[in-house]
């Protein structure tokens, strides 16, 4: 039971690659799947939090009192029943779940009432009286430089409210800019944005027996259940979180929440179940969405158009408290140069603090803003040298099995064949040029999962167990399927390796008490670190079930054929009764750990580095009305790497949902602030496609097998929205000679570019400049050997 | 969720029935039909009755009839997908079915309804919030505080119109019936149904209640309306502008300019268009870009709606045109840059 079966030959293929309905897709919509809000249990309370209405002020007293005396209201807690300190990166635990000295923006939560109903908890909450000294809030990056008059908003970081800062250097940049043949210099911005998803966040907690359980909607069990246990102060094996059935998360449900951790406090407290579901005005302050990010480029190329230097700033809003913040900063220099080969790269980003919803991972996690910038910036230049956008960017490509100045292994890459495919679909070359009529091209890459784990540990990343019992499977993972496909994919892999198919498997997933640890849904790491957790899995069970039919038919293990729910001669339930008599408890378990050696070992090398990264092409056709601005995105094509479909059915739906997301960014969303006030806190006045604005989408997959990638897949979750964003810029100005350097692409920012043009002026819409930002000195690292060199 | 808060709801038996129980109940109570402004209204504290009356039961107002000479009369419970797809009331009165067709989504118009959408309160991104969001801003005069957050020095509050159909209407001449307490009904224009002040924005007694929309007969006018909104399957206007234009061949006798979503009410402009009296539309000279320079004179955006308000302003201008150009039965490609 220990040896696993050598690969098969995999044109072999019976289930993985097909076009297969998801595992959960009839529950759901029938409508017979419970959300976490689904759940309802005896003697249930209901929470609401009490938030904040100052964007920033000091907290002087809580008077609960009259909370407390309001009919039906069974407990009522402020942060002094829950002091102690929480936060996902180890590095800026910074939040507390109820705030009682200092509320940082409007929507921080300030107090907790549970009662027999949500009315009663909304009254209860409104009847608590919080006196405030207001401080003066910080409302943009520039603000955020200057040290304030009152106090920082946190005690750590700085100077003045700058909470993270990175200074790196690959190669030699100056010197490769010294023998450029031409250097450019842009400015962009990327305005904020949220993840919208339909489920509003919930969580129902219940203690039975002193053990808490948690049903979230969360994307990460694995972390959550680590907070509350810090937060709680209650060890791990008192604690049990599940992953509800989930309504979306794109990155918002990553971080543990308040509600979470007071649902949590309560039935503790009260002996009760306790359920908190937010309204959607606060999702949009629980946020940890897109950040607004301010960047500044420069590149030099050589006279043919390729790469010698590249230096890339960024300043990012990271609204109120650290979230992912220091990971998101990073994530904006670490993902430039696996797609282009720049032989001498310089980064330095800075995030800072300001009085507004945290920011956080969102789809492409701090990624998007930099290859928006990036991108565009390249079709710039190319103008600039005379070479056509296309051509440039070919004269730059990474090449397959490489490392970047950075340090990160590239193994199999498809971005030649994307850019090919979306090339020949689109018709780019022979667009039609005409006023008001412009496409697009842009290409991006993005992680098969991260590299490392949020925190510093050595478990494995992913862990999966495969137990058959009387004939039926069961295979328990700790991922958590947030709606990206992740328990088809594990059914596949299962129904794949046992000669099944996945509605044969039944799945235990994203549950701390049951299943073992996979880190979680983000970084779109479950397919490439889950999946070949769970083949291992359930190779090692084949191989047991194989040894006994070969024993009992007489015949070698070669011989006995895994297919069609046959094991050899016998079903697979016969062979599953013969090897549990022989055996007793069947059980086989799998486990994934990144590869060592896959990133570089500087201060800051722990993000960008992934065992494989996936490749999109977008071309973008559309329409601008030259009076209105007014844009009708009539296609996208997307070709996208997929290393081997899964399930081609799902990596399809992935692609449009990203294309979906990406366009949503591109040309209307946007989470901005008006004097400390969410300036649009509802699904109606916050601006995103609808059915009638989404364009037909032409998938084109592209298949590397990639050597790591279970059967040779990589990740489609996020990687396909990337290239979307700078490929409406680059339409746009396509179609009327403008440039929009600031996301979103709105109508009224067309409209003043035009009449900028039409008065003489600059034919663009942008900021115009980059603040000094105190980067500290320059951490210089040495090229690996392998390194693209510049010619 | 946001939750409901409660409140008591009146059945009365007739149109006449509800307007003295207006009466009766006072500023406690309202009217609700499809309840597709109120309701969320309500859940966000932005109104807050005791009482509410409803009318969406009363088959008496959910009548459309044919008048003499092709003019129509639609009850005041009729919905917008009814009003928007019956013959009779979009044959001669094209503006008013389009405005009616692009009022909010399907959804909405299967629900909501005419008298309702006249009657649409006015929007406001500093009003259009929840309790808890206004209370963090410092409330503003239309509900709960005493200042105008976009325009502090305004004595009046500067909501915007945003109803489709009123413009339309106005343009095509329309009148409402309004009934008040003890059955004392009263004809007025539906130009004068409003006010310019974004609190108080309605001109008839708060215990009146429309009980019908009257179209006279189009004669020679020819109508359109011309809406600008960010999604075409949902969103508020963030400028309308209706036109009714009577043609002798290629001339004009006649132009009625109507805009909505400019100020606090929607503005009859009709005296811009008479410049264009007398004259051929051919689309191509200026005079189309004067007449809407002049018309969008009256509009004033501020920042409390949905993109710039120099966009908003600019695109007064070009609905103007694009509305113009749609009444004469030109193609809107011709439109030109306003």
């Amino acid at each position: 039971m220990t040896t696993i079966e050598a690969p098969r030959d995999e044109r072999d293929l019976r289930v993985v690659g097909r076009s297969l309905p998801r595992v959960e897709a009839a529950a759901k919509v029938t409508g017979s799947i419970a959300y976490a809000d689904d759940i309802v249990l005896p003697g249930m309370l209901f929470c609401k939090l009490l938030r904040s209405r100052h964007p920033y002020a000091r907290v002087l007293s809580i008077d609960t009192s009259a909370a407390r005396a309001v009919p039906g209201v069974v407990a009522v807690l402020t942060g002094h029943d829950l002091p102690v300190n929480y936060g996902i990166m180890p590095t800026c635990e910074d939040e507390h779940a109820l705030e009682h000295e200092k509320v940082r923006f409007v929507g921080d939560p300030v107090a907790a009432v549970a009662a027999v109903d949500e009315e009663t908890a909304q009254a209860a909450c409104r009847a608590i009286n919080v006196e405030y000294e207001p401080l003066e809030a910080v409302e943009s990056i520039e603000q955020a430089l200057i040290p304030p008059d009152d106090e920082p908003l946190h005690d750590y970081a700085g100077p003045a409210n700058v909470h993270r800062l990175a200074a790196l250097e690959f190669g030699d940049v100056d010197a490769g800019f010294a023998r450029a043949a031409h250097v450019r210099e842009d400015i962009f911005f990327f305005e904020g944005n949220t993840h919208l998803p339909m489920e509003q966040h919930s969580a129902t907690a219940q203690v039975v027996a002193d053990k808490v359980t948690l049903w979230s909607s969360t994307q990460d069990p694995h972390y959550v259940h680590r907070a509350l246990a810090k937060v709680l102060d209650l060890p791990m094996g008192k604690l049990r979180v599940v992953a509800a059935p989930h309504g979306g998360g794109f990155g918002g449900k990553c971080d543990p929440f308040s509600h979470e951790i007071v649902v949590c406090k309560i039935a503790m407290m009260t002996g009760r179940p306790v359920k908190c579901t937010l309204t959607r005005e606060e999702v949009f302050y629980t946020h940890r969405g897109r950040h607004p990010v301010l960047m500044w480029v420069r590149t030099g190329v050589d006279a043919d158009g390729r790469i010698l230097a590249m230096h890339f700033r960024s300043a990012l809003d990271g609204g109120a408290y650290g979230s992912y913040g220091p990971a998101s900063t990073l994530y904006t220099g670490a993902l430039q140069t696996t797609t282009y080969a720049i032989p001498a790269y310089r980064f330095e980003g800075a995030r800072v603090f300001t009085n507004k919803a945290p920011c956080g991972p969102k789809r492409g996690h701090g990624t998007p803003q930099p290859r928006f910038a990036l991108e565009v910036h390249l079709d710039k230049l190319a103008a600039d040298v005379g070479l056509d956008p296309v051509e440039l960017r070919r004269r730059n490509f990474v090449k397959p099995f490489s490392r970047t100045v950075n340090w990160l292994r590239i193994t199999s890459c498809g971005l030649e064949e994307v850019t090919n495919r979306v090339l020949e679909a689109s018709g780019y070359a022979r667009r039609e040029r005409r006023r008001g009529h412009g496409m697009g091209f842009a290409v991006s890459s993005y992680m098969c999962g991260a590299g490392l784990p949020i925190y510093w540990n050595k478990m494995p990343h992913s862990e999966c167990v495969v137990n058959v019992g009387r004939g039926g499977v069961t295979l328990y993972c700790g991922a958590t399927d947030i709606g990206q496909g992740s328990d088809s994919v594990l059914a596949t892999v299962a129904a794949e390796e046992l000669g099944l198919w996945p509605g044969d498997i039944r799945l235990v997933t994203g549950d701390t008490g049951l299943t073992p640890v996979d880190l979680g849904s983000y970084s779109s790491r479950v397919t490439f670190m889950a999946g070949n957790a769970a083949r291992e899995a359930a190779a090692k069970m084949r191989a047991l079930l194989v040894g006994v039919v070969a024993d009992e038919e007489g015949c070698a293990p070669e011989e006995v054929e895994v297919r069609d729910g046959k094991v050899g001669r016998m079903t697979f339930e016969e062979a599953a009764t013969l090897a549990e008599e022989r055996f007793g408890v069947l059980s086989a378990h799998g486990t994934y750990t990144p590869p060592e050696g896959i990133g570089g070992r500087y201060k800051g090398a722990g993000v960008g580095p992934s065992p494989a990264y996936s490749y999109s092409a977008a071309a973008v056709d559309l329409n601008v009305d030259p009076g209105s601005g007014e844009i009708r995105v009539n296609k996208v094509w997307l070709a996208h790497d997929i290393g081997r479909s899964i399930n081609e059915m799902a990596v399809r739906g992935q692609v449009e949902g990203g294309v979906y997301m990406g366009l949503g960014e591109a040309l209307m969303e946007a989470q901005a602030y008006r004097d400390g006030l969410h300036r649009q806190p509802s699904m109606l006045d916050y601006k995103s496609l609808t059915f009638l604005e989404m364009p037909e989408v032409e998938t084109i997959l592209v298949e590397t097998h990639d050597p790591e990638g279970p059967y040779g897949a990589k990740e489609v979750g996020q990687g396909p929205l990337l290239p979307v964003i700078p490929a409406v810029v680059s339409a746009v100005h396509d179609a009327l000679g403008v440039w929009i350097d600031e996301i979103p692409v709105t109508p009224d920012k067309i409209v003043r570019a035009l009449d900028a043009r039409a008065k003489g002026k600059e034919a663009r819409y942008g900021p115009k400049r980059f603040p000094d930002i105190p980067y500290p000195d320059l951490v210089k690292v040495a090229p690996p050997d392998a390194a693209p060199a510049a010619l | 969720m946001l939750r409901l808060p409660p409140f008591r709801f009146l059945r009365p038996g007739s149109v006449d029935e509800a307007a003295d129980l207006l009466a009766v109940h006072g500023a406690r109570a309202m009217v609700v039909a499809g309840g597709t402004d109120l309701v969320p209204k309500m859940k966000r504290g932005q109104m807050e009755p005791e009482v509410l009356v409803g009318l969406g039961h009363l088959s008496e107002l959910r009548a459309v009839h044919a008048t003499e000479g092709g003019g129509v009369e639609i009850g005041a419970g009729v919905t917008l997908a009814a009003a928007s797809s019956d013959r009779r009331v979009g044959a001669g009165h094209r503006a008013y079915s389009r405005a009616a067709a692009l009022v909010s989504s399907p959804a909405l118009r299967n629900v909501g309804t005419i008298g309702g959408n006249l009657c649409v309160d006015t929007r406001c991104n500093y009003y259009d919030m929840s309790v808890e969001w206004r209370e963090a801003c410092g409330f503003c005069m239309k509900k709960d505080g005493d200042i105008c957050r976009v325009a502090p020095a305004s004595k009046h509050c500067r909501a915007i119109a945003s109803s489709d159909t009123a413009p339309a209407a106005i343009a095509l001449g329309g009148t409402v019936v309004l009934v008040g307490p003890g059955g004392c009904r009263r004809e007025v224009s539906v130009c004068d149904l409003y006010q310019d002040d974004g609190q108080f924005y309605l001109a008839k007694a708060p215990d009146e209640i429309v009980e019908c929309l009257r179209l006279p007969p189009p004669g020679a006018w020819r109508s359109s309306y011309v809406k600008v909104r960010r999604r075409g399957a949902i969103d508020f206007p963030l400028a309308g502008a209706a036109v009714a234009l009577a043609m002798a061949g290629p001339v004009v006798e006649g132009c009625r300019i109507v805009l909505t979503a400019v100020g606090s009410r929607p503005f009859d402009v009709s005296a811009a268009g008479e410049a264009l009296v007398g004259r051929e539309l051919t689309g191509e000279d200026g005079l189309l870009a004067d007449v809407a320079a002049e018309a969008a004179k009256v509009a004033k955006p501020l920042d409390n709606a949905d993109l710039h308000y120099v966009w908003r302003k600019q695109m007064t201008r070009r609905a103007v045109v694009q509305a113009i150009l749609e009444a004469a039965g030109h193609s809107p490609a011709l439109a030109v840059r306003a």
